[in-house]
Formats: C-alpha cells, sequence, structure tokens
C-alpha cells in the first residue's frame, strides 16, 4: 500500500464510502422515526379518513419531518441504487447513463413530493 | 523465496446464484436490494398516493377509489396487488435496515446470531405483510 503513491496510486474507487455507509443510516434512522410517527397517529382512536389523514400531516413540524424524510429518502435511495449499479454493470458508458438517469429520477421524484407537501 | 500458492476467489455472477444454496442471511440480503429497487422504481406511484389522499377530498376519494376502479388501463386488482408488493417491501427494507443498524451498534455479527436476526426479519416482516396484506384484500 505504502508503495502506491504519486503516480502509482490505486486509481479505483470512489474515496467516500464512510460518508456514503453513514449518510444511509443516518437516513435510515430519520425514515425508521418517521414511519413510526406516522404510524402511531394512524393508529390513534377515531375513524380513518380524509379528515384524519389530512390532519396528520396539518401541524408544522409534521411538514418539517416530512421534508426531512423526503430528502433523506432520496439521498438513502441514491446511495442504495448506486451500489446496485456498481456491483452489475460493468460497462462504464452503461453505468454511467444508469447513474445519471437515478439522478434525474430522484431529483424530479423529490421536485413532485415536495410540490405535494407545500400546497398542504 | 517460493510464492506460497494462494486460493483464487473469482466473483459470483448473477446467473450463478440460482445454484447456491443460501443461507437465512443471505436471503434477507438479496430481498432487501430487490425490494429496495422496487421501491426506488415505484416512487411516482407512492408520491402519487401521497398527493391524492391529501390534497383534497375529492382527490381522497380519487385515491380511495383506484383500489376497486383502478388507475386508467391498469385494473383495481392490480393496483392492489402492487400496493401489497409495496407494503411487503417497506416492510422488509425496514426490518433488515434496522438490523444493520443494530448489527453496527452492538456488533451481535456472528454466525448465530446473523443467523437468528435474519430469521426474525423474515419471520416478523412477512406476518405482517399478510396482515396488511388481509386488510388490503378486505378479508377483515
Amino acid at each position: 500500500m505504502s508503495e502506491r503513491i504519486g503516480s502509482k496510486r490505486l486509481v479505483v474507487g470512489a474515496h467516500y464510502g464512510l460518508r456514503d455507509w453513514m449518510s444511509q443510516r443516518a437516513t435510515a434512522v430519520l425514515m425508521a422515526i418517521f414511519t413510526i410517527v406516522l404510524l402511531v397517529q394512524v393508529l390513534m382512536p377515531g375513524p380513518m379518513g380524509y379528515d384524519k389523514w389530512a390532519g396528520i400531516f396539518a401541524p408544522q413540524w409534521m411538514k418539517f419531518l416530512t421534508f426531512v424524510v423526503i430528502i433523506s429518502l432520496a439521498w438513502h435511495a441514491w446511495v442504495g441504487v448506486r451500489d446496485i449499479w456498481m456491483d452489475y454493470i460493468k460497462p462504464v458508458w452503461l453505468r454511467l447513463t444508469l447513474q445519471v438517469g437515478t439522478l434525474a429520477w430522484l431529483v424530479g421524484c423529490v421536485g413532485w413530493a415536495l410540490q405535494v407537501l407545500w400546497r398542504l | 523465496m517460493a510464492q506460497t500458492p494462494r486460493p483464487v476467489f473469482t466473483n459470483i455472477h448473477i446467473t450463478q446464484i440460482v445454484k447456491y444454496r443460501m443461507p437465512l442471511a443471505a436471503w434477507v440480503s438479496i430481498l432487501h436490494r430487490i425490494s429496495g429497487a422496487l421501491m426506488f422504481l415505484l416512487l411516482p406511484l407512492v408520491i402519487w398516493l401521497f398527493d391524492n389522499s391529501l390534497s383534497s377530498e375529492t382527490s381522497y376519494e380519487r385515491f380511495a377509489a383506484v383500489f376497486d376502479t383502478g388507475i386508467g388501463i391498469v385494473p383495481g386488482i392490480l393496483v392492489k396487488l402492487v400496493v401489497f408488493g409495496l407494503i411487503w417491501a417497506y416492510l422488509h427494507h425496514f426490518t433488515a435496515g434496522l438490523r444493520h443498524v443494530r448489527m453496527d451498534i452492538t456488533h451481535a455479527t456472528s454466525k448465530e446470531q446473523g443467523r437468528h436476526s435474519a430469521a426474525f426479519t423474515l419471520v416478523f416482516s412477512l406476518v405482517l405483510t399478510v396482515l396488511l396484506g388481509a386488510k388490503l384484500f378486505g378479508v377483515f
């Protein structure tokens, strides 16, 4: 390893593995908290219908949490889907195309979800 | 100095996987990936459901109706099946993900612990999937 410096450095790997690993766990925990918060409110007594469902997302703190979760989900999905492409897709041109497509897909979905959230 | 012959491990190709006897942890692992990919691909459906269930009472009616009348040319039963798939994917991914977080925190990573937590993941997520699926298909 110690000889692989300068022009002999190993130019493979993304070199940000820890950050991706950590952010995937952090975003997972945020989404798990959101899931439990949502579930507890859904299971509160009272008939399920539009009023109850919309009421859950009415408070500002729930909108705040939902916003955080939308961003977390996209980040989490980016790390995960990118892992799938890196594991199975070897031709660089195809992998790059799929990665760009993944980003475009996620950015579009985040925009759509925020559009919905912000008009509530 | 003579070189000691060292074992060579080649990558497992995806087509070879079917010939492997996979332990429970391997099933949890590959299903974690498949469920994640499924939810990624179905994101627009989830956002559509999120949108229609929340935007107004009229859209809520539309949201509730698609499980019977379908969306466009997609029949209601297919919408139910896809949502059933999403329920499984979420529950599996959720449980398998928390399994990873627990392993990271507690270092419960022995072969035996891995097998136990994998079994728990499969049982927990599948039982909840069946329960919620029964609710979705109107069994109770």
